[in-house]
């Protein structure tokens, strides 16, 4: 009973962070970063950070034990 | 440059790599022991990377900038909703599901009108996607020739033509090994994971060698790209691209569901559920990854060719040999390669199910060649049929391959490709959550929204690339200017594919809603939608699985059929797990019953797909067709038994606690009851020795007047002293008594400690210099204020004092008064050199009327309610009062008193 709460509570983690990342990786947003950061435009630091930041947050929900 | 065979000795060097990794994959699985784990599984999804990917990626970042991203953002939020796949997953494993159409046609009531149309719009939807794969492999061949291929050249000798026949045997070898669809193919799905990592490799290692070789970094190109304004316009997303922007995160959203070969790897390969945790996380950090350098490449070749005509769509192939770096262009040729093939082999199995089990068996039933009654062993017609089912789609693919060459149909089919399989979610998402969509509405939503995408994207495609008129793009159908194939009713300002994804969708829902809503499902459809909604409570369905089925069956026909389709051994093999399932050794006595039928039924999907499987069963069972109201009653109370059995559970679990608790109750007063009479015949024995002492002294003096006044004094005093002690008991019974009850009166305030302790030995140090014992202190000047009642305090000081000066020995006794202050609370401490007290005592003497010493032999020396109440006033006053003590090294009784919350911050301050 518990392990299937667990893993309801994981699910419902991932589904939060996917209605967090939709806004963040759309418009209005995605038009907000401009200029460059290092000679790198900052477009392609904002995607690929948001990006990679979910995945992240993701494999913690997911992995961690007992939470 | 690079000799023609070399690199055709490569290429099929490397599918013969991939033979062996499957080959090694399927021995493992045959041994029980699975390669598969979960990132194995993960790495299987990157399948989705094809070669548009590998090399389209660039050609898209070229002219769109950053918006090629899309594609791989909506999967990565899609499997963040891996809960959705987790149900499709439950599902096909309960229902034995081995595609998509499987899927579909198996929740609106087994129809083998809907399997076929879902496998239309896949095969229309999907082949020439697979042309555009080996139009890549072709493509890639020419360049690494270094000349362009002879379009005279005879198709025989097509280098493509052999990659795609070698796809086919593999396909074949390791694709249908079983006829049971439902069985994994871990060998293939172990080389689709080996490709997605040497796709990966090969990829970043181009994007390294141009971003770090060529150019001196990333910030070194972005600079010199920064310099054109032609290419400085890619930086950033222009607002008005913000509407495909999003359809596009939506399409590859859905895409990564419902694309046959993803439904294939994600789904009917799934090994155990779990290993979605990883993937939910893993595949899109491969798609992360794989991207990273695909805008850098874009730019670096834009730069470098200096926009001279070359093929965006080939920078990674062309930017590698430009530089001279010929070993790593034929790398970056074997990961195109590997994206082709992985893609190619997966769609054309997950085709090749689908044509098999819902368009050729539908109408293989039918003939009369495999007439039912006829006995004969069907499963090797049905692996040759699946086998040429591959060969077809493969040459399918090729032969438009061949015939579109650059047309823009092909082109630009990944995008025309998703939108097709996007029209599946409607009917899909309905069949998950929604019991209401029936097959009518399905029926409706896929027909509707599969025509407003052939009229709105696969037919203006065909007119771009001048195969038809363009009149209805142009001018509308029919000349009807609001029907622009592309501006509908003059919706204008998207681009096509979000055109097409709104208007299709728009009514592929609506009508899924509106024509369910507003027909009657049928009995099966019923039946099918509750377990397909409810896939995650059951099993425990209140036994409306075998009811929903009355008829008769004969176990000889069911049997016959098993074995006609899946094959004798295999057939048997299935029934004798099933039998062990049931409690009996042997199959050949299973009953005929509901359940056995169900049984046949689910076995046989798993080779032929639901629809032809019922049709199948149909065939050799008397099926009493039961009513939609008949289904409902039975649901509503299968559902009612859940319902009642929940809370019955429940209801029992409360029980439970209640009677747990009243025990706990029950037992804690037999407890106080115990407790009671100790303490009664406890208080009796105590006054009666006293009392008994008294009176004896009284009636002695009674009785003989002749005492002299001596002794009679003596006496006088005895009884005056026993007559204290009396007073004494009852007054601390009586404020025991109150403590217990809460009813002593207690006035707290703020109380100097150490004038307490010092108040205390005044009055007490009249005992101690009667008895010759040394009284030391170790106190500070004044000490800490404290909340408590000060007489209490005091009671309890003079208590342990009185006490320890009562076991010192006389003259050589010392007793020592200290204090300290730590950690938010001040703790005081009485030591004596008395005799000390056993481990066991230490606890014992807190009781009621049990005091130090032998009470058997040695004169009681106080009430033995001392101690009781001095720890009922510390533990009142929010302290402690315990012992530490050795038989033989005297005892340290030690109480504390909690500091006020403000005199707390201080003293931690100070520390």
């Amino acid at each position: 009973m518990s392990r299937v709460r667990h893993t309801s509570a994981v699910r419902q983690r991932l589904v939060a962070l996917g209605l967090v990342g939709l806004p963040l990786l759309t418009f209005p947003l995605v038009s907000l970063p401009g200029g460059e950061i290092g000679g790198v435009p900052g477009l392609f630091w904002y995607l690929f950070g948001i990006w990679g930041g979910l995945i992240g947050l993701a494999a913690w929900v997911a992995e961690r034990r007992g939470g | 440059m690079i000799s023609g065979w070399f690199v055709m000795l490569l290429a099929i060097g490397y599918l013969g790599l991939l033979f062996a990794v499957a080959r090694f994959g399927d021995a493992r699985a045959d041994a029980g022991k699975s390669i598969i784990t979960a990132n194995v599984y993960a790495l299987s999804l990157a399948v989705y990377c094809t070669s548009w990917t590998f090399y389209g990626s660039v050609g898209r970042a070229t002219s769109g900038g950053l918006s090629f991203l899309t594609i791989y953002i909506g999967p990565t939020l899609m499997l963040l909703f891996g809960t959705v796949i987790a149900k499709m997953i439950r599902i096909s494993k309960a229902q034995r599901i081995t595609s998509i159409a499987d899927f579909i046609a198996s929740r609106y009531g087994k129809s083998q009108l809907l399997a076929g149309l879902v496998t239309v719009i896949a095969v229309i939807g999907v082949v020439p996607y697979i042309a555009l794969q080996l139009k890549a492999v072709s493509a890639s061949f020419d360049i690494v020739f270094g000349n362009p291929v002879d379009a005279s050249e005879p198709w025989w000798a097509d280098s493509t033509l052999a990659i795609a026949a070698v796809m086919a045997v593999f396909t074949i070898l390791f694709g249908t090994r079983h006829l049971d669809a439902t069985e994994r193919h871990e060998g293939m799905v172990a080389a689709v994971a080996f490709e997605s990592v040497v796709k990966l490799i090969a990829f970043l290692a181009v994007g390294l060698f141009v971003t770090y070789g060529v150019f001196g970094g990333l910030s070194d190109l972005f600079r010199k790209a920064a310099a054109s304004p032609e290419l400085a316009r890619l930086f950033t997303v222009d607002a008005s691209r913000s509407g495909s922007w999003l359809a596009l995160i939506v399409l590859s959203a859905l895409a990564i569901l419902f694309l046959p070969r993803q439904f294939q790897i994600t789904v009917v390969e799934n090994v155990d559920e779990s290993h979605l945790r990883r993937a939910v996380w893993l595949f899109p950090l491969y798609l992360l990854v794989i991207n990273i350098f695909v805008f850098p490449l874009a730019l670096g070749g834009l730069l470098h060719f200096n926009g001279g005509g070359m093929d965006a769509d080939t920078f990674v192939l062309t930017l590698p040999m430009a530089e001279g770096a010929a070993g790593l262009a034929l790398f970056a040729f074997i990961g195109g390669l590997s994206a082709a093939t992985g893609m190619v082999i997966v769609e054309t199995i997950a085709l090749s199910t689908m044509v098999c089990n819902d368009l050729v068996m539908p109408w293989l039933l039918r003939s009369r060649w495999v007439n039912p009654s006829a006995r004969k062993d069907l499963s090797g017609l049905l692996l040759s049929i699946r086998r040429g089912a591959i060969t077809v789609i493969l040459l399918l693919g090729y032969a438009y391959f061949r015939a579109a060459g650059e047309a823009y149909a092909l082109v630009g089919i990944g995008l025309i490709s998703f939108s097709a399989v996007a029209q599946f979610a409607p009917a899909m998402f309905g069949g998950m959550y929604w019991k209401q969509g029936n097959h009518a509405g399905a029926v409706a939503g896929l027909l509707g929204g599969f025509g407003v995408w052939l009229f709105t994207l696969l037919l203006p495609s065909f007119a771009k690339s001048g195969w038809i008129g363009k009149g209805f793009v142009e001018d509308g159908l029919f000349g009807v200017d609001t029907l622009k194939a592309q501006a509908l009713f003059g919706l204008t300002g998207m681009d096509e594919i979000s055109h097409c994804l709104f208007w299709s969708l728009l009514v592929n829902a609506g009508l899924y809603v509106a024509v369910s809503l507003l027909t009657k499902p049928g009995a099966v459809e019923v039946t099918q939608a509750e377990r397909f909604v409810d896939v995650f409570r059951r099993p425990g369905d209140g036994g409306a699985s075998a009811r929903l089925w009355r008829g008769s069956a004969s176990a000889t026909d069911l049997v016959a059929l098993l074995e006609r389709f899946l094959g004798p051994a295999r057939a048997q093999q299935q029934l004798a797990a099933y039998a062990r399932t049931r409690r009996l050794d042997d199959w050949k006595r299973l009953p005929a019953d509901a359940d056995f039928v169900q049984f046949a039924e689910t076995e046989l999907s798993g080779a032929i797909g639901s629809a032809s499987a019922r049709v199948m069963v149909g065939s050799v069972v008397q099926e009493e067709e039961l009513g939609l109201e008949e289904v409902l009653d039975i649901l509503d109370e299968a559902s009612q038994v859940r319902a009642y059995s929940r809370e019955l559970e429940a209801k029992s679990k409360e029980l439970e606690a209640a009677t747990a608790e009243l025990r706990a109750a029950n037992d804690r007063l037999l407890e106080l009851d115990r407790m009671k009479d100790d303490f009664v015949s406890t208080v009796t024995h105590e006054l009666r020795t006293p009392l008994t002492s008294i009176r004896a002294l009284s009636e002695m003096l009674y009785d003989d007047p002749r005492i002299d006044l001596n002794e009679r004094k003596r006496f006088i005093g005895i009884i005056v002293t026993e007559a204290e002690r009396l007073t004494r008991l009852i007054n601390q019974i009586l404020d025991m008594a109150k403590l217990e009850s809460g009813r002593a009166e207690w006035t707290n305030g703020a109380v100097d400690i150490v004038a307490v302790v010092r108040e205390s030995m005044d009055s007490v140090g009249q005992l101690f210099r009667e008895k010759g014992v040394e009284l030391a202190t170790c106190l500070p000047e004044s000490g800490p204020i404290v909340l408590a009642d000060r007489d209490r305090l005091t009671q309890v000081m003079i208590n342990l004092l009185s006490n320890a000066v009562k076991f010192v020995p006389a003259k050589a006794g010392r007793v020592t008064v200290a204090m300290v202050t730590a950690a938010g609370e001040v703790r005081v401490e009485v030591a004596d050199n008395g005799p000390g007290l056993a481990a066991d005592e230490c606890e014992v003497i807190f009781e009621k009327f049990r005091q130090g010493g032998n009470t058997m032999t040695d004169k009681p020396q106080g009430t033995g309610l001392g101690l009781p109440i001095s720890r009922q006033i510390v533990e009142y006053f929010g302290g402690r009062l315990w012992v530490e003590s050795e038989p033989g090294q005297g005892a340290r009784f030690l109480f504390t008193v909690p500091l006020p919350a403000e005199q707390d911050n201080n003293q931690d301050g100070d520390n």
